[in-house]
């Protein structure tokens, strides 16, 4: 069996750190919860209000996950602009492909 | 030590000069996160791919219970993932998006037990690190296993097959697909497929990083930042699976 070495020493558990991974991981939970309860009470009718919500919600899920536990909310403040504003090219793209893709659709029925 | 530490206190400017960690984050991490970056580029890429294709299909107008598969239109996801393994055995017709929504949760908690290794690797910790890794290596394996299952039983279709244009199709492959325009199946592939990937290749590497622990590796090394950097990783297969479910499964 595998015992720690001797001169290591373990540190105790930082309480507050876990409490807030397993309130982060409650947040997910919920999120996700909300979201299948909309997919299935929302009529498909209403299809413009469900994927605003689902984008929007979807959005707040992905600042958790890279906010708190990928931790780059607590880096510094050069290192996550350097992660989320080359983003702004993927918003960029977004644009260009869903106009194109329309232009296709309207040449083609 | 304390003179070079003096030394760039003294001058703003050298902090990009060398000999300091401008970002505050060691090397390995910064380029970790720039490789995620370009891997969330490519993830973005595809998933809009995905919408632009979409926006060049009809998309469904009549009444939802009326919804039948068919080439002329784009489907409506939660009509195609609506398998569970063994729900016949129970008598349920259809479980629309559950067996997904159980494939998120397992990757949230496989995250989450993650996070919680990396705790335990900064206070040295080598049990708690190794039992952690453990956890999210076993998360990683049953996320697999759900996805062969579902590509599995999309593959070879649902029970009712469509007539479409006087073909008889059962299942999905890249050229021909039941549940709708074959574009839609091949999207299915390739994102699902890449996503796996990096599902498959984060249990790997966590792995490796699971034996190093447990060997004693890096408690020698004095510090058990390698827990943190794939950490980084498995987080961000977490995250595109977030968006891979909203675009892919919701939308």
């Amino acid at each position: 069996m595998n015992h720690q070495s001797p001169e290591i020493e373990v540190r105790p558990v930082d309480k507050d750190k876990v409490k807030n991974f397993l309130r982060v991981m409650w947040y997910l939970a919920a999120i996700t919860a909300l979201e299948f309860a909309i997919a299935f009470t929302v009529p498909h009718e209403f299809k413009w209000v469900r994927n605003v919500v689902f984008i929007a919600l979807t959005i707040v899920k992905a600042y958790y996950i890279v906010a708190e536990f990928m931790h780059l909310g607590h880096e510094k403040k050069s290192l996550k602009m350097s992660i989320v504003l080359p983003m702004l090219f993927v918003v960029f793209l977004i644009f260009i492909l869903i106009f194109q893709g329309n232009a296709i659709y309207n040449t083609l029925y | 030590m304390a003179d070079g530490a003096v030394l760039v206190d003294e001058s703003k400017k050298s902090l990009w000069g060398g000999g300091v960690s401008p970002f505050k984050a060691s090397y390995g991490k910064v380029m970790m996160w720039f490789f995620l970056l370009s891997d969330a580029f490519t993830f973005s890429a595809l998933l809009i791919t995905y919408g632009m294709i979409r926006f060049t299909h009809p998309s469904y107008a009549g009444a939802i219970p009326d919804f039948k598969f068919s080439q002329e239109y784009w489907p409506i996801p939660e009509k195609v993932f609506e398998a569970f393994p063994g729900m016949h055995a129970l008598g349920i017709e259809s479980a629309p998006l559950i067996f997904v929504g159980l494939m998120t949760f397992i990757l949230i908690i496989s995250s989450v037990t993650m996070v919680l290794a990396v705790e335990a690797g900064e206070r040295m910790d080598r049990k708690g690190v190794e039992k952690w890794m453990l956890w999210t290596i076993l998360g990683g394996l049953t996320f697999l296993g759900c996805q062969a299952w579902e590509w599995a039983h999309f593959i070879h279709g649902a029970d009712i097959s469509m007539n479409a244009v006087g073909n008889f199709i059962t299942g999905a492959g890249l050229s021909s697909n039941q549940y709708g325009p074959p574009n839609f199946a091949a999207l299915f592939f390739f994102i699902t497929g890449f996503h796996g990937f990096h599902v498959f290749s984060g249990v790997l590497i966590n792995f490796i990083i699971f034996y190093q622990a447990t060997v004693g590796i890096l408690e020698r090394r004095g510090h058990y930042e390698m827990v943190e950097k794939v950490g980084l990783y498995w987080h961000f297969v977490d995250l595109v699976w977030v968006f891979v479910f909203t675009f892919f499964y919701l939308v």
